[in-house]
């Protein structure tokens, strides 16, 4: 009710309360003198308990008698009016309260509608009513006080009883499919009845208590769906997939979610080598220009700042932190005796660390999720119709977007119909899927044949002076050729074999994962090559370098006596140092590749969509429809380059610490790049499909990328020396060398001991060979639990079925025995059309006509438990009369013994109220 | 219903809040002050322009189930019922009855095929293909009907929506 509106109740009241105030005040007295003349005034609670029992006994002869006693606050017509009716049949019924009523009716003669305000009195006065209840049951105590002192205390407990089932009826009240009007006078005469004898009984007290609890209860739903919301917009560019998801599907939107996924990994990545390297070196190590390793030498420095020269990571950016040589060998560096070698092997070795862990861990939640919920796919197509809509939705674009999400979902479902039932020739599929993968086999040798061949000739053509530019980027060239043409290749040959979309994708990608690895492959040869290269060269570089310098010193030895003056750090030359040429040529790869995907999606997509879209009102043909149409979101390439990504980064993070950094700008922007570029230039894919719960198979390519970009990454550290010259590690003899080293100095002996037995191979070996049994047993037990899971699966889809087949046929014995009571007492049947029998043959079955209805039922009930119980079961005619309802099939229904108030025509199932009471439709 | 929303405050809010609305809708019609109890039924119009319902697609056939002529038009207390049945408080037995009146567009007690078809064409906007909606239709009476006999009873209906994880937190409206 509205505020207003109830200050101008409160005015009436006030109004016509206090009138009545007076009135019922003198009242009450009178009456209480009357009483006083009659009897003792004693009043025990026994007194009240009997006057209840009293009211008890009244209730059940008129229903609504309590609904005076109510205290409601602003009565409206209907009730008044109802109210009135009450009354006056309580006037008949009871003899003490109509006195009173009759009482205060003749009191106040001047209102008209005395009714009114008599509630309203009452609503206000809640005690005086009270007091007015226990004088009335004094009353009629008096009137037939025969046995005072007889009440029991079962008697109590009976009482007790009832209004706790009538508190129970106000806390259900919400759950009871009734209108409002009934609901409403219902809920008065159950609160007056608690109201009036909880008191009595020296009850609720705890209301307040529980009011206050309540409103605690739903103050932390509210803070609860808060904070959900609030959790959920801290999610990064959730709604942005979401969108994404609702037009493009969940297999589009699983590529985003795992870009995001990446994002997260990497910003960890980057925030461990910037806190622990980069940011220590640049605050605490020595500055620019101090030492040869972080000066350009001096024949560079004329072109060191060019933006060609910058574009190709040398000159200022290669002699900077973002590379390996940069770091110097200082043990500890700053006022903080920072060991930054240490630091650097440690953050090197914790990135791959860290990496597998989370993958691995992300692994095995997936595999959690998606084994944990079980059974939802028993009423997949009923859950999508029937809750698929928020209600909650308010917003027009919102809207849209649940539009077409759900209609996304659906089309998603409808393919994994089509495809479980889809009726086939085994053989011919096998055989194409057989030739499919011979093919594909055939390709993947051929190109790696192919690779092979070119990386050869292109070792020769290295060592040739003038080779032409062709020569020089022949692999390059060949590489992208394949990696273009390779992958429609492959997936037209995979249409032969007719997979689910799903499992199409994933065969696509394993099988675009090969043909890349040999391009992997040969970046690796040809960067082996060249480390190899420049370690030759470092060799005679070193000895260069002493001598240039012994010679240096030597010389102004020789010719001043005073002190040499320091040879210029730009000037001292230095070897080649192959860990920055590695991190250089990675950082070089990862990015061309970034401009190369940025550019593809810009032509291929974009500009093509814009071709199409406004070429179309000026061409020969329908370009939309036709030739190039637009571009589909290409997921296994997308998935792909992501992957073999990463891997670049994990395999270039120990030498160019910067590259991260450089990789994380690259998601982000690819993040917004790509996510405008499918809402703006693609089409939802043919045949719209699921991603599987979990996006394993992308993990899982991801933990085989990380475990081959391991391998080259071990290798070098552990067998390759390091540049004399430049890192943090020049002058070990191997890169490992450092946590030798910080053993020795800063640990104490006992440290060093144990690490030395750690290290022997006596104890390895074991904990290798027990960590296999513990991967067996492990394994093992698992499988035995997927196989109790998928038992216990089994045996709840047949208890399913069982149910559904019991319903059956309790259906079908039920309509049979109907079809009997037809046949037994066909004189009480009224005649209808046969046609009309067909047509509501369930739910009357009484109206059809017994011929036509038993044909129907011979068609029904062609089981043959039904048919043979048909033939044994002929029923004595009084099984008509006796035949027990059968309740348990329709319990959870509200039985309509009261019909809808207000008479509605189509309550919700007033056809069963209002029908045949005798049977219950069979269900 | 207004006893109860006196005794508990924020009941009393809510209804409070509910006939702001209501009153906002016709102003000239609703009056403020309710006591007298007036027999004001708004039409379906004004209802489903609410902004709580105006994207529903299912609209028209909220209202009319809970109209008390069926006709679409709202008296204060079908509006009352009608929020508070879609609150979050309702439970889940009371959601279930009036959804199945809800997708019971043609009120025979059953939902049968033609109102799955309209539901599903309410939901898509009519994207599907006529067999994909064949197919759907006839997945979810495979799926739900328990007794067999090709449409969905009540029982069946609730049966299937009990055990849907999102239903409550779907068929809520917050006002």
């Amino acid at each position: 009710m509205g505020k207003r509106k109830k200050c101008k109740l409160r005015d009436i009241m006030e109004d016509v309360g206090i009138e009545i105030d007076g009135q019922v005040e003198s009242d009450s007295e009178s009456e209480e003198d009357e009483v006083k003349d009659k009897r003792s005034k004693k009043q025990t609670r026994r007194e009240i308990v009997r006057a209840n029992r009293l009211e008890r006994k009244k209730s059940q002869k008129n229903k609504e008698e309590n609904e005076s006693k109510e205290e409601e606050n602003c009565p409206q017509q209907s009730r008044a009016s109802r109210r009135k009716n009450h009354r006056m049949k309580r006037n008949d019924g009871k003899k003490g309260g109509g006195e009173r009523d009759k009482k205060a009716s003749s009191k106040d003669e001047k209102e008209s509608e005395n009714k009114e305000k008599k509630t309203n009195m009452k609503g206000k006065e809640e005690e005086n009513k009270q007091k007015k209840g226990r004088k009335n049951s004094a009353s009629s105590n008096s009137s037939n006080s025969s046995d005072e002192e007889s009440l029991s205390e079962e008697e109590l407990a009976m009482l007790m009883e009832e209004v706790e089932q009538k508190k129970k009826l106000i806390s259900t009240m919400r759950n009871k499919p009734w209108r409002m009007m009934k609901k409403l006078s219902v809920l008065r005469e159950a609160q007056a009845f608690v109201e009036k004898f909880e008191g009595a009984l020296g009850k609720g007290k705890g209301k307040k208590l529980y009011a206050y609890k309540m409103m605690m209860a739903k103050k932390w739903v509210k803070f609860k769906r808060d904070f959900d919301n609030f959790k959920t917009q801290c999610i990064p560019w959730e709604m942005k997939i979401k969108e994404v998801e609702s037009h493009f599907g969940s297999s589009v939107a699983s590529y985003f979610i795992f870009l995001r996924w990446m994002y997260g990994v990497n910003l960890v990545l980057f925030g461990l080598i910037f806190g622990l390297v980069i940011i220590p070196e640049v605050l605490m190590g020595m500055p620019y220009g101090s030492m040869p390793r972080k000066t350009v030498p001096r024949a560079e420095q004329a072109t060191a700042m060019d933006f060609s020269v910058l574009w190709d990571f040398e000159g200022y950016i290669k002699y900077s932190a973002l590379f390996y040589g940069y770091y110097n060998n200082q043990r500890t560096i700053g006022w903080l005796k920072y060991r930054l070698p240490m630091a650097y092997f440690m953050v090197g070795i914790s990135v791959f660390g860290y990496s597998l862990m989370v993958v691995i861990r992300s692994m095995a939640r997936n595999a959690n999720e998606s084994t944990a919920d079980g059974d939802d796919d028993n009423f997949v197509f009923s859950w999508k119709m029937f809750t698929s809509w928020d209600y909650l939705i308010g917003n027009p674009e919102t809207a849209d977007n649940k539009f077409a999400s759900i209609t996304t979902s659906f089309k998603e479902s409808i393919v994994d119909e089509q495809e479980s039932n889809k009726d086939e020739n085994i053989h011919l599929r096998r055989f194409l899927r057989v030739l499919a993968n011979v093919l594909i086999i055939c390709c993947l040798c051929g190109s790696g044949y192919l690779i092979y061949f070119v990386v050869k000739r292109s070792q020769t053509f290295s060592k040739m002076q003038n080779a032409g530019w062709y020569e020089r980027n022949e692999v390059e060239i060949v590489m992208s050729l394949l990696g273009m043409f390779c992958p429609p290749l492959f997936e037209t040959i995979a249409t032969l074999e007719n997979y689910h979309p799903r499992i199409g994708l994933k065969w696509q990608l394993g099988r675009i994962f090969a043909l890349f690895l040999g391009n992997l492959y040969t970046f690796l040869l040809a960067l082996m090559d060249d480390v190899n290269e420049k370690l030759a060269e470092e060799d005679v570089v070193k000895n260069i370098t002493r001598w240039t310098l012994f010679g240096h010193y030597n010389s102004s030895m020789e010719n001043s006596t005073a002190t040499p003056a320091p040879l210029d750090p730009a000037d001292v030359p230095r070897g080649p140092c192959w860990e920055t040429t590695v991190g250089i040529e990675i950082v070089r790869l990862t990015v061309s590749d970034i401009l190369v995907t940025f550019v593809t999606i810009l032509v291929g997509d974009f500009i093509r969509a814009c071709f199409v879209r406004f070429m179309n009102y000026c061409w020969c043909w329908d370009l939309e429809a036709g030739f190039p149409s637009y571009a589909e979101f290409d997921i296994s390439g997308n998935v792909l380059g992501l992957v073999f990504n990463q891997g670049m980064i994990w395999m270039g993070s120990f030498y160019a610490p910067g590259l991260v950094g450089i990789n994380v700008l690259r998601l982000l922007t690819s993040m917004y790049f790509q996510c405008w570029a499918v809402m703006s230039s693609n089409v939802p894919h043919a045949r719209v499909f699921k991603a599987s719960k979990s996006n394993n198979f992308y993990m899982g390519l991801l933990l085989l990328i990380l475990f081959l970009s391991l391998l080259p990454v071990a290798y070098t550290i552990m067998s390759l020396p390091p540049s004399f010259d430049c890192g943090p590690f020049s002058g070990k003899k191997r890169m490992y060398d450092v946590i030798q080293e910080t053993i020795e100095l800063d640990f104490p002996l006992f440290v060093a001991k144990i690490f030395g037995y750690v290290a022997n191979p006596g104890l390895i070996i074991p904990a290798i060979l027990l960590m296999v049994l513990a991967i067996y047993y492990l394994n093992a037990v698992s499988e035995a639990y997927q196989r109790a899971n998928a038992e216990l699966k089994k045996k709840m889809q047949l208890q399913r079925e069982e149910e559904k087949n019991k319903r059956n046929n309790k259906a079908s014995t039920n309509s049979m025995m109907q079809d009997l009571e037809d046949l037994l007492a066909p004189s009480t049947k009224s005649e209808s059309s046969p046609k009309q029998a067909e047509d509501k043959k369930k739910d009357s079955p009484n109206q059809a006509s017994p011929v036509g209805k038993q044909e129907k039922a011979e068609v029904l009930n062609s089981s043959p438990i039904a048919a043979g119980r048909r033939a044994a079961f002929i029923p004595p005619p009084h099984v008509l009369v006796t035949r027990p309802l059968t309740p348990g099939t329709w319990a959870p229904y509200p039985q309509p013994r009261q019909p809808w108030p207000g008479g509605r025509p189509m309550g919700p199932f007033p056809g069963r109220g209002r029908g045949q009471p005798r049977y219950i439709h069979p269900v | 219903m207004q006893l109860k929303m006196r005794r508990g405050e924020l009941d009393s809010a809510f209804e409070r809040k509910l006939h702001g609305r209501y009153h906002e809708m016709a102003p000239n019609v609703v009056p403020m002050d309710y006591t007298k109890d007036p027999d004001v039924k708004l039409p379906m119009q004004l209802i489903i322009n609410m902004p709580e319902l105006k994207e529903n697609p299912f609209k028209e056939r909220i209202v009319e189930s809970f109209s008390e002529d069926g006709e679409g038009s709202l008296s204060f207390n079908d509006f009352v019922d009608m929020f508070s049945v879609l609150s979050e408080m309702a439970p889940r037995e009371l959601k279930a009855i009036y959804a199945f009146k809800i997708y019971d567009f043609n009120t025979d007690n059953f939902i049968c095929k033609a109102d799955l078809e309209k539901t599903l064409n309410k939901l898509t906007r009519e994207e599907l293909t006529a067999e994909e909606i064949t197919l759907v239709c006839e997945k979810v009476i495979e799926e739900a009907d328990m007794d067999g006999d090709g449409k969905l009873g009540f029982a069946d209906f609730e049966n299937m929506i009990s055990k849907a994880p999102d239903f409550l937190s779907t068929f809520h409206i917050r006002i």
